[in-house]
């Protein structure tokens, strides 16, 4: 079995969600209690994708404005990222399309976009509307999803598609950043190319997520 | 001051009348201390004005945190460069005639009826500081830019309180082209305390009894605290940049940093002495946990300081050879991990500005609880923005062998014990005390009992604390021992070379009786100095 570890950053404004989607996918429960992100939080997850294994790891971004220089350390090699908005924040996606341009401008290698519009719960106070926010993912090659971190929809979904795009993404090798494993040994790193810490392993995760034989035809929402 | 009866004796007063006072000995002392010490609160007041690296380094052109990184290796002793204060209280008549004209349509007007009923969050500005509510806050903080511009406000929305803020400005800039620098103005029962700040400026309006100096401390921790989120530099380069900026636009989501930190400067009395409280532990069990943090960060290089602390106490802070940490910057730290439960989810990477270890730049926080049966918050602080998955691999190193050696469980016992309290001294006529050790920066204090634990009793108690230390500091006429007969207590203060001692005894003890308790209980300190205290400083 093939184990793909790949690094994903979440970005979009503050209070659009980030940190109760990933809590939600990552430790399957909501919380109330969540409280702005400081700098940024360090989440790992594995899911299984037919016969490959993907690990990520996730790097959840402070949407504070005072933060915001501080994000190039955080979606530096990354090779996902998970852009979200507030659908009933029409501010949160203009601030999520200056995320992308930044990205576009400051990550060279190609990587998995994936725009999320979060609080589908709120239908009634909805800004954006599904059409406008799928026309501008499909403009710069994303995908569209919309959740509820609070209903706990969509958001598999969301992770899902992206580890189904990160496999492609190194089926392609286009990406020298995205680390492949050998199946006899899992746990070894693979020589790791442009990760810049050095320690290309993390032990811990918080709650091992797994999806057994996903499908991969699923239904695409998007392109 | 309602004193039945109070006695003085002056500092330099021979002490006779201690004969029957215990010798000089300092109980939880320690030759070598990892925070900063002060010595008195007029030299913490000044100490919180000049950096650290002024003070401490020798070059105050090179900030701390490029030195570690240009890994200098200068060991020459540190010159005292303090700054005296040109402060003054002025008293100027048309200075009261605005501040008049200030606390009249803020804090003081006559009432309006109509106004009681309306929620303070949708008030338009004129009725804004006519409501009843808002009016009785009993502590306002307001800070401003120097151009006059809103920046924070503890209570109501910066955006309805313009016209307060251009008279606050309006009185900064007045006095300023006198060439004086504004401090403080008393009206009424009402003392505004002003706070000059490179581009900002701080504003207490305050009815409470605290002296202009503890509110010019408060102010001195708030804008601490803008440093520690932004940096000197970043800020000072902003107003340089644009006179006219709007500060709230990258201060969003610190607010409640600062609001944060005005409440618990409200109910902690480690701010007051500028000291820190350690979690009681069994001086093995602490070795063990510092040794653990050694051995698996000895290596790391550029790890600045490892500070492990629980409840708002330190367990235990490993540091860089020849780098201390300030008691101030400590309590920022405490207040950082206070307010954000979202430490709790994960590992964090952040940026955090020490401002007196180095106001302007930041060092790089790995932040992380313990474990989930463990609720010790471990802050390892590195120069090194590059190192997380290094010292993410540490920490779990550090957990796995603190779990195998009962550590976790010992940390956990301890944060689930009922905290001491000022009976089981034994001391019958004592409620409660500080005790301060100044050459280790740290203090100890019991668990609040009836009649001091509701929150009105225990906040009126640090009033008296609060009161107590001022007068022993006047920095006129400063005092070593103060005893004091009040209706509901009798309040005994005692600062030595080496201690600061804060007692509050029933009411009708008398001072020979109380000399005699204050004995006892520094007996007792001493006894329980190794599990109060922390008595090394270990390094990497
Ligand atoms: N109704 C609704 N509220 C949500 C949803 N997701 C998050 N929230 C709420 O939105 C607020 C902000 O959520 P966070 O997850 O902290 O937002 P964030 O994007 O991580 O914010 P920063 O860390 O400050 O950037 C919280 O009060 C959440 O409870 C959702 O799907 N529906
Ligand atoms: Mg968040």
């Amino acid at each position: 079995m093939r184990t793909i570890e790949a690094k994903v950053v979440v970005l979009g404004a503050q209070g659009v969600g980030k940190t109760s989607m990933v809590v939600r996918y990552v430790g399957k429960m909501f919380s109330h209690h969540i409280s702005p992100t400081i700098g940024a939080s360090f989440f790992t997850c594995r899911l299984n994708v037919e016969d490959t294994r993907v690990k990520l790891q996730v790097w959840d971004t402070a949407g504070q404005e005072r933060f915001r220089s501080m994000a190039p350390m955080y979606y530096r090699n990354a090779n996902a990222a998970l852009i979200v908005f507030d659908i009933t924040q029409y501010e949160t996606f203009d601030a999520m399309k200056t995320w992308v341009k930044e990205l576009q401008r400051n990550v060279l290698e190609p990587m998995v976009l994936s725009v999320v519009g979060n609080k589908t719960d709120l239908e009634s106070r909805r800004q954006v509307t599904r059409e406008e926010a799928l026309q501008y993912a499909a403009s710069i090659g994303g995908n569209y999803f919309e959740s509820s971190a609070v209903n706990d929809e969509g958001i598999e979904d969301v992770f899902l598609n992206t580890a189904i795009g990160l496999i492609r993404l190194a089926q392609d090798s286009l990406c020298s950043s995205l680390r492949i494993y050998d199946l006899s040994d899992p746990m070894s790193p693979v020589s790791s190319v442009g990760n810049e810490s050095g320690v290309g392993q993390n032990h811990h995760s918080l709650q091992m997520t797994s999806v057994e034989h996903a499908e991969v035809e699923r239904p695409r929402l998007c392109c | 001051m309602a004193s039945k009866g109070v006695c003085e004796e002056k500092k330099d007063a021979d002490n006779n009348e201690e004969s029957d006072v215990v010798p000089d000995f300092e109980p939880g002392a320690s030759l070598e201390s990892m925070l900063v010490t002060t010595d008195s609160f007029e030299e913490l007041e000044q100490e919180m004005d000049s950096s650290f690296d002024e003070r401490q380094m020798k070059e105050s052109t090179t900030s701390t945190i490029s030195e570690i990184q240009e890994e200098l290796n200068d060991t020459t002793v540190p010159e005292d460069s303090s700054s005296e204060q040109d402060d003054k209280i002025i008293e100027n008549d048309e200075v009261e005639e605005i501040a008049s004209q200030l606390s009249e349509t803020s804090l003081t007007s006559n009432e309006d009826a109509n106004a009681a009923a309306t929620p303070v969050g949708s008030l338009p500005e004129e009725d804004y500081w006519q409501n009843p509510e808002w009016k009785e806050r009993k502590k306002h903080v307001f800070i401003l830019s120097a151009a006059g511009k809103p920046i924070y406000s503890r209570y109501g929305t910066e955006d309805k309180l313009v016209t307060i803020f251009g008279v606050m400005q309006a009185l900064v800039s007045f006095v300023q082209t006198n060439q004086d620098t504004i401090r403080s103005i008393h009206t009424g029962n009402s003392k505004f305390v002003f706070l000059i700040k490179g581009p900002i400026i701080l504003v207490s309006v305050s009815r409470t009894t605290e002296s202009v100096s503890q509110l010019v401390l408060q102010l001195t921790y708030v804008y601490n605290q803008v440093v520690s989120v932004l940096t000197s530099s970043q800020l000072n380069r902003i107003y340089e940049q644009r006179r006219n900026y709007d500060l709230r636009r990258l201060l969003a989501g610190a607010e409640r940093l600062i609001d944060h930190l005005l409440n618990f400067m409200e109910r902690e009395p480690a701010f007051l002495l500028g000291a820190v409280k350690c979690l009681p532990l069994t001086p093995s069990v602490r070795d063990s946990i510092t040794q653990t943090i050694v051995q698996t960060c000895g290596k790391i290089k550029n790890l600045v300081f490892a500070i492990l602390l629980a409840k708002s106490q330190l367990i235990t802070l490993v540091r860089m050879k020849k780098y201390f940490i300030h008691p101030a910057d400590l309590h920022l730290i405490f207040n950082l991990v206070n307010s954000s439960e979202s430490f709790k989810a994960s590992e964090s990477w952040t940026p955090i500005c020490l401002p007196k270890f180095d106001s302007s730049g930041f060092l790089y926080g790995h932040v992380s609880y313990l474990s989930d049966d463990c609720q010790a918050c471990l802050l390892l602080l590195t120069v090194d923005r590059d190192v997380f998955f290094t010292l993410s691999e540490a920490k779990q190193k550090i957990v796995e062998k603190l779990r195998r050696s009962n550590c976790l469980e010992a940390i956990n016992e301890s944060v689930n014990r009922p905290s001491y309290t000022a009976s089981q001294v034994g001391v019958p006529e004592m409620r409660h005390f500080l005790y301060k050790c100044k050459s280790t920066a740290q203090f100890w204090s019991p668990a609040l009992e009836p009649p001091y634990h509701t929150t009105e009793e225990s906040q009126r108690l640090l009033g008296l604390y609060q009161a107590l230390h001022h007068h022993l500091h006047a920095a006129s006429r400063p005092l070593k021992l103060l005893h004091q007969q009040l209706d509901k207590e009798t309040m005994l203060g005692w600062v030595t070379s080496g201690f600061e001692l804060y007692v509050t005894f029933e009411p009708l003890i008398t001072k020979h009786s109380a000399i005699n308790a204050v004995n006892k209980l520094l007996r007792w300190i001493k006894k329980e100095e190794d599990r109060l205290f922390i008595l090394n400083a270990p390094t990497f």
